[in-house]
């Protein structure tokens, strides 16, 4: 019995919060301060563990659901990929769809308890966030029918363990416009800062802060713990064929891995710094361009 | 030689998206004098003749041309009239860049059932061609300003330059130099049209030239 997707998943749950704490000191650094500690989500979260959740009455089980629902399906989603070139726990055909339904149901989950308080700021962020799902949601798709048309395999640990340099010399341009396109939808799944601002503290510009704002205690640490599985899912997606470099050797290729991870989180945290999040009206525009690069691509894939 | 190819011709596709998507008339004669630079290397790196002076000589005059007078002569233009710098399309930008892609996926279907007189260099080679062409009667059509059709015309001649590419035509270059000297009369009339329309109605919108009264 292969042990290794076992300890890449132990290590993806205890070091996902992580991810959070480098963007946050590579944004401190820009800006010319100190920043917080790098374990300050695992404090965040072991604060809020304690803490027993507070519910209006207006809510009803559906608002109770929600983080369970949502963190329950991103575990799963967690068995599914694979990190670091090697196989994830679970593989089979077509499996990127059932990833991709997956990441939906945490979204879908998270929208009915937003609507489900009735306030009518939460009811802003769910319609916002759905707005932009429903533009990203196609590009992913589509980057990894390009994927798999490329390497010919059904699987996200087929696809993923074929990549090498070699791919990318033979298909350079078709790869560097599904980067693009995933990097965008990365961007705007995780709500980070061209799409949305995670520090914001005005209601009315949030997208996906403003949808948890009734949560507390047990359930915003389900929450927030799971935006940092998501962040580490998709980013074991982008980074699994950008930094395609495989040794064989399965505990190099992980350490490795957990390299790029790092690297990614430094590139979102320069990201942050450098551009200033873009108006709410031009999102769109701004996803339009994801999904036309990842139609590009197919359309040079399928030629 | 042929794997610089097919990047160059990407990035000449992702050009005609930009041109279509960027809301600033300065960004957009950038990207057009950027996507003739383009072509130039296209034709560069797709010559497979021993690449002569007087061809090499046009190939830089044409990039020179297209990459530094024309956008020169244009922003000059832009100077002069006093144009707002924006572009205020007919057509949003989103459905813009449909509208691209939609002709570049005609442009493949209308490539293969073209009859070529020989082998092209590759089978992009044409579609990219076709969809630049298209690309650029698009923008003719859906942008309001002067500006904005002088480009449309420059981004229809990149598009014939890459066709004369994928034939590998020696006379090509005749051809070219013949519409190259076309599009110069035609960018600088246009500057000085420009120039005149907006001194006497104080704006280049063509669509409001039609209301001419005395």
């Amino acid at each position: 019995m292969d042990l290794m997707p076992f300890i890449n998943i132990v290590l993806l749950l205890v070091l996902a919060p992580l991810l959070f704490g480098v963007i946050n000191r590579v944004k401190a650094f820009f800006a010319g301060r100190r920043g917080q500690p790098l374990l300050q989500l695992y404090s965040d979260l072991y604060k809020l563990l304690r803490k027993h959740a507070v519910y209006s009455r207006t809510t009803t089980w559906v608002f109770r659901l929600g983080p369970v629902v949502g963190l329950g399906a991103l575990l799963v989603a967690c068995s599914l990929v694979p990190y670091g070139g090697g196989r994830a726990l679970f593989a089979f055909e077509g499996d990127l769809v059932l990833f991709l339904y997956l990441l939906g149901l945490v979204r879908f989950s998270m929208v009915l308890a937003a609507l489900d308080t009735g306030s009518s700021f939460e009811g802003m962020g769910a319609s916002r966030e759905v707005h932009f799902a429903v533009l990203a949601e196609p590009t992913l798709f589509l980057a990894l029918a390009v994927l798999m048309r490329l390497t010919g395999q059904t699987s996200l640990s087929g696809i993923y363990s074929r990549f090498s340099v070699e791919v990318w010399v033979q298909a350079a341009p078709v790869l560097v416009l599904v980067a693009g396109a995933v990097l965008i939808v990365f961007l705007c799944e995780n709500a980070r800062i061209p799409v949305d601002d995670p520090n914001t503290h005005l209601e009315l510009t949030m997208i996906h802060e403003v949808m948890v704002l009734d949560h507390g205690g047990v359930d915003f640490a389900f929450i927030q713990y799971g935006a940092a599985l998501k962040f580490w899912l998709l980013g074991a997606l982008l980074v699994g064929f950008v930094l395609p470099l495989r040794t064989g050797v399965p505990w190099a290729d992980t350490g490795y891995f957990l390299v790029a991870m790092m690297m990614l989180a430094v590139v979102i945290g320069v990201i942050e710094s450098v551009m200033a999040r873009l108006r709410m009206l031009k999102v769109p525009h701004m996803l339009v361009v994801g999904m036309s690069l990842s139609v590009l691509a197919l359309i040079f894939q399928l030629r | 030689m042929n794997a610089w190819l097919e990047p160059i011709m990407v990035a000449i596709v992702l050009m005609n998206l930009i041109l279509v998507a960027s809301g600033r008339l300065s960004a957009c004669i950038r990207i057009v004098a950027f996507q003739g630079i383009a072509v130039g290397l296209l034709f560069m790196v797709a010559d497979v003749y021993p690449p002569t002076t007087d061809r090499l000589l046009f190939i830089f005059a044409s990039m020179i041309l297209k990459g530094f007078v024309f956008p020169w002569l244009l922003f000059q233009a832009i100077r002069e009239a006093n144009v707002r710098r924006e572009v205020e399309p007919f057509v949003s930008y989103p459905v813009s860049v449909a509208i691209c892609i939609m002709t570049l996926v005609i442009s493949i279907w209308l490539g293969g059932r073209l009859p070529m007189p020989r082998p092209v260099l590759s089978p992009l080679v044409v579609p990219v061609a076709l969809s630049t062409i298209f690309c650029g009667f698009f923008v003719i059509v859906s942008r309001p300003k002067a500006l904005t059709q002088v480009l449309g015309y420059l981004v229809i001649e990149n598009g014939i330059y890459i066709f004369g590419t994928a034939l590998l035509l020696e006379q090509s270059v005749l051809v070219e130099l013949a519409i190259l000297l076309d599009i110069f009369v035609a960018v600088f009339v246009m500057g000085i049209m420009i120039f005149h329309i907006s001194r006497e109605f104080d704006h280049i919108d063509t669509q409001r030239l039609s209301e001419l009264k005395d």
